[in-house]
């Protein structure tokens, strides 16, 4: 890509660069949290994690 | 007019600088932490056993259900928030936010909370969350807060069901344990909230909210809270001669009330100046303290009751130890 290319397209500045690292690292922690939380919950449960009672 | 200003003009797609902080923000973390403790009360007292990591997802589920309802809360009150100094400073009104994204944040995470409640814990609770949701969102937000003096003590069912939801969590049904609790928060909020609207009143009266000080005068809402505080001393002590708790319960229950009771006469009595302002500020901080250390009462006496039997199963067996050492 030429630099009169990389002028036409959106370019971030280092603050909203920095600030979407910090998120995405957010979102990925987040979604960790989630897989982790289900595979303990999936163990504790064993054959039980599909009887969902009302 | 509002306290916040915006008079830059966007000129091409907006490209977000908002931290996670900002994001932090929206799930109103202070509100969180007492809905975090209320359900954990709920949970522990619930009878029966619970694996600690299902009681930890059911808690972080109802917190991050309760975050959810505060980014939704956000993102459909930034013009209000805009006109409060109270607000004015939350994500929104500051414009590190959009609404749009506030509420794409606060749909995602009230889906994620209320599926994953009902799929790893059962779908009363889940159920129960997805309701407390709808209700402080839609039914409280979008609809009473704007509309009637009466919107805390009806949109207060939202604040007071996350132990229900937790004690859902924890047995798979209801009791009247539960609606004790449900009701204590329900008739706290009323004192609670109009303490702080009550020195808070232009705030709200410039925000255009329909709060009880701005409709129907703050002499009239200080006899309300002084009623609505009667009823919570009687209900909140309830629980001891329904024989759900003991004396202690009991005892600390009607301290507290006195304490509240007393704070209550106090803002009904003073209506001027400083001193009228100094009594709602100290009941609206006393609310905070009575509605934690009454459920803290709950929580302790519940846990003696479980680790009692223990001691006086290992109590002569370390007396013959003591008597051996001696």
């Amino acid at each position: 890509m030429d630099d009169e290319q990389k002028q036409d397209g959106i370019v971030l500045t280092e603050a909203q660069k920095r600030s979407r690292r910090h998120r995405s690292v957010a979102i990925a922690l987040a979604l960790g949290v989630l897989v982790l939380l289900f595979f303990a919950v999936t163990m504790v449960k064993g054959p039980a994690v599909l009887v969902r009672p009302m | 007019m509002s306290v916040v200003d915006h008079h830059a003009v966007e000129l091409g797609p907006r490209i977000s600088e908002a931290e996670v902080g900002d994001y932090i923000a929206l799930l109103k973390p202070r509100v969180m932490s007492l809905v975090i403790f209320t359900a954990l009360v709920g949970l522990v007292i619930a009878p029966g056993y619970v694996h600690p990591i299902l009681a930890f997802t059911a808690i972080l589920c109802i917190a991050v259900g309760a975050g959810a309802s505060g980014a939704l809360n956000m993102a459909l009150e930034g013009d209000i928030d805009a006109k409060m100094s109270r607000t004015a400073n939350r994500p929104i009104p500051r414009g590190r936010i959009t609404p749009s994204e506030a509420m794409a944040f606060g749909l995602t995470l009230a889906f994620f909370s209320v599926v994953t409640l009902g799929v790893l814990v059962n779908w009363l609770a889940g159920g129960l969350l997805a309701f407390t949701i709808f209700f402080y969102v839609v039914i409280y937000t979008m609809w009473l807060k704007r509309w009637t003096a009466q919107n805390i003590v009806i949109g207060g069912a939202a604040g007071a069901l996350p132990p229900v939801v937790a004690w859902a969590a924890a047995t798979g049904s209801l009791s009247m344990e539960p609606v004790l609790l449900f009701l204590i928060i329900f008739f706290w909020t009323p004192p609670h909230f109009w303490a702080l609207a009550l020195f808070r009143s232009d705030d709200y009266a410039r925000a255009g909210i329909p709060m009880l000080p701005v409709v129907a005068g703050p002499d009239a809402t200080r006899l309300q809270i002084l009623l609505y505080t009667v009823v919570l001393v009687a209900i909140a002590a309830a629980p001891w001669p329904l024989g759900y708790f003991d004396a202690v319960y009991g005892v600390i229950s009607l301290l507290l009330g006195a304490g509240m009771m007393w704070l209550a006469i106090d803002v009904y009595r003073h209506r001027e100046g400083k001193p009228a302002l100094r009594a709602t500020r100290r009941l609206f901080a006393f609310s905070i303290l009575y509605l934690f250390a009454l459920f803290a009462t709950l929580l302790v006496e519940v846990v003696v009751r479980a680790v009692a039997p223990a001691i006086r199963a290992v109590a002569p067996a370390l007396g013959a130890i003591a008597s051996a050492i001696g």
